[in-house]
């Protein structure tokens, strides 16, 4: 056990010693995140998306589209009949505008002219553009009133934040792993390894630690580096938040074994990091919401880790949810860590 | 040699098989404690099959390998050093901390500050292992393979790429590490390298063991003759493509590029017979036979089976 023990901080320690003194790397693993959370948090602050999406509260099974601002182009209209849950999802920015049109019980166009409620979160840029174009669309028949939302609304940096620190996360769990696991294989350092009394357990556990250690340290320093600018919310457990990144970073990490444990190429192994990386990037709701997704979609996002990830970080930090109320995505993360420890484990080879 | 010595390592009809390629083919062999043992042969003869079998790195097919008069086991490990051909280290890591990295993978460690003046590393022991030259890092690799104090030590054409200069070093530290009582395990294609520092070589090919034996008394069985060498030019017969060698030489001839080699235990019958046929041998150079021209015929012969 001594010797275990021995072997394993070795090899942690050699591991960090060689990460921290690539610069360039280092640097670049602490910029970019930076980098990207404030070319985002500008971008979005001047508005400059052109997809929208409008909760449309009813109790009719479909949107009708016999109005003027339903006939509107790009902009994709969800039907729900649950109006509080609608505006959930607008406080968390999963939805642009809760649109609730008149009943037609409430009286007939002809006889009084009808009143639409709709809501808008007022910290969202697209929030702000479709308002101007429903209320474009107004006639003397048909009227929009503004509703605001009880409670506390959420910036879109904040809801973003969460997404590119999982991102981030991600990129250095995959790319630093993986890459690096199959750069000792094809240059010999695995096989110089093996020829010693280390076990590939062994190596394989101080290979995670380490990485382990150095996302969670990025990580919290890109976390108060862009708070301090950015003053995003954070209304949950910092301890929560820590355990949710903590078994991401590890779930990722034991995927990244996975793919890294055989190929001895580089150019493989960088094909199916990014065949990985791309999707997670783009269905884990890193950037938008999947709110009115296909459902196939939305099937596919559970599948992955960061979908998982982003979610419990992202209650915690815009909800102030608890352990409790993110057990599900915390199960999820686990189960998948030990599944891809143990896939990639069982596949590992030194050569 | 310490003949007398139980063999610190015995290897019983080891066999390699890959899908229908036999790459060693039930060989047998041991190693006395303390000697240096050359595994010589062209590429592919199964040299670093065999090695790496022994080492634990590739999974013998059959056959049966024994450390100190037992089966090895993960125990060995412990017991043994190995230089690859090629190895590369972590990237940012001093001399010594590979060293020290290295060291704390055994359970046992010779002294790092001994090691580092064994193989002379002092002048760039703290310096980055990428930023060293071919033979520092040669030496380095070698002062690896000797971290954990090993019994014995594998060494895979460990002068591959290093100057005269750099490999006569080489080949004093590797002396020196078999004064200490360590049995060395060398591969080369230096057949110089062998002769020098070997007292029992193996000559491998084909996966099987075609000669064994200490390299003086391997060729004193195979060579009891000596080698002539006359430029081609003594033997023209008006022009450089026509060449007239006499028939009835005693003695094997071969024609090299530039010179005719003539390999005979008669020295004088086969100069006289020369000069019998007017062959000019102002430039006649007489050599005894080298490993090298030993390996040459051994391997030939095999490749001609």
């Amino acid at each position: 056990m001594i010797f275990f023990i021995k072997r394993f901080f070795t090899v942690l320690v050699a591991r960090n010693k060689e990460f921290i003194r690539d610069q360039s790397a280092l640097g670049w693993n602490l910029l970019f995140p930076i980098l990207v959370i404030f070319g985002f948090a500008y971008a979005f602050s001047s508005g400059s998306q052109d997809v929208f999406k409008v909760s449309w509260v009813s109790q009719e099974e479909k949107v009708s589209t016999a109005n003027e601002f339903e006939k509107t182009q790009y902009i994709q209209f969800i039907p729900s009949k649950d109006l509080e849950g609608s505006l959930d999802k607008l406080k968390r920015h999963q939805v642009d505008l809760v649109l609730k049109p008149r009943s037609p019980s409430q009286g007939s166009p002809s006889e009084t002219p009808a009143t639409d409620e709709y809501w808008i979160n007022s910290t969202s840029p697209k929030g702000y553009l479709l308002e101007r174009i429903l209320k474009s669309t107004q006639t003397p028949t048909r009227i929009f009133e503004k509703q605001t939302v009880s409670g506390q609304e959420i910036r879109y940096v904040d809801w973003l934040i969460s997404g590119l620190l999982a991102m981030n996360m991600m990129f250095s769990a995959l790319f630093g792993v993986g890459y690096t696991m199959v750069r000792y294989r094809k240059t010999g350092v695995l096989k110089r390894l093996r020829a010693t009394p280390l076990s590939s357990f062994e190596f394989l556990l101080a290979q995670v630690a380490s990485r382990l250690i150095l996302i969670t340290g990025v990580t919290a320093a890109v976390y108060v580096g862009s708070h301090a600018f950015i003053h995003f919310k954070m209304m949950g457990s910092y301890l929560n938040l820590f355990l949710v990144m903590f078994l991401g970073a590890m779930c990722l990490i034991s995927l990244s074994l996975c793919v890294a444990s055989r190929t001895a190429s580089e150019e493989f192994a960088g094909g199916l990091l990014n065949l990985i990386s791309w999707p997670m990037m783009f269905l884990s709701e890193v950037w938008f919401s999947l709110e009115g997704a296909h459902p196939w979609v939305k099937a596919s996002a559970q599948m992955m880790p960061l979908t998982h990830i982003i979610r419990a970080a992202r209650a915690i930090m815009t909800e102030g949810a608890g352990l409790q109320q993110v057990s599900l995505h915390l199960g999820v993360l686990a189960l998948m860590t030990v599944f891809f420890l143990g896939i990639g484990s069982y596949l590992f080879r030194w050569r | 040699m310490n003949q007398a010595k139980q063999p610190i390592l015995e290897v019983r009809r080891l066999t390699k098989k890959y899908k229908e390629a036999l790459a060693v083919a039930g060989i047998d062999f041991s190693i006395q404690s303390g000697s240096c043992f050359g595994l010589l042969g062209p590429n592919g003869a199964g040299k670093t099959t065999t090695i790496e079998m022994i080492e634990g790195l590739t999974p013998p097919t059959g056959g049966e390998i024994f450390f100190q008069g037992r089966p090895v086991d993960s125990r060995f490990r412990d017991h043994c050093g190995i230089q690859f051909q090629a190895t590369a280290l972590q990237d940012y890591l001093t001399v010594r901390e590979v060293l020290d990295l290295f060291g704390n993978l055994y359970r046992r460690r010779a002294p790092i500050e001994s090691l580092i003046s064994l193989c002379g590393l002092s002048e760039f022991c703290d310096q980055d292992t990428d930023r060293i030259s071919g033979g520092q890092r040669q030496r380095l690799l070698l002062a690896v393979a000797l971290v954990n104090n090993p019994d014995i030590i594998f060494l895979d054409e460990p002068t591959t790429g290093l100057d005269p200069h750099a490999r006569r070093n080489f080949w004093e530290l590797i002396r020196t590490i078999k004064q200490q009582g360590k049995t060395v395990v060398l591969t080369t294609h230096y057949m110089e390298e062998a002769y020098v520092l070997c007292d029992e070589i193996a000559i491998m090919d084909h996966g099987t063991i075609i000669a064994r034996g200490a390299p003086d008394q391997l060729l004193k069985r195979n060579f009891n003759r000596v080698t002539l060498e006359i430029p081609k030019a003594a033997f023209e017969n008006g022009s450089p493509n026509d060449l007239k060698i006499p028939a009835s030489l005693p003695g094997e001839v071969h024609l090299k590029p530039d010179t005719i080699e003539i390999h005979t235990s008669e020295v004088n019958a086969t100069l006289e017979q020369l000069i019998k046929e007017k062959v000019s041998l102002s430039n006649l150079k007489i050599r005894s036979l080298t490993l090298e021209d030993l390996f040459l015929q051994l391997t030939q012969k095999e490749s001609e089976k």
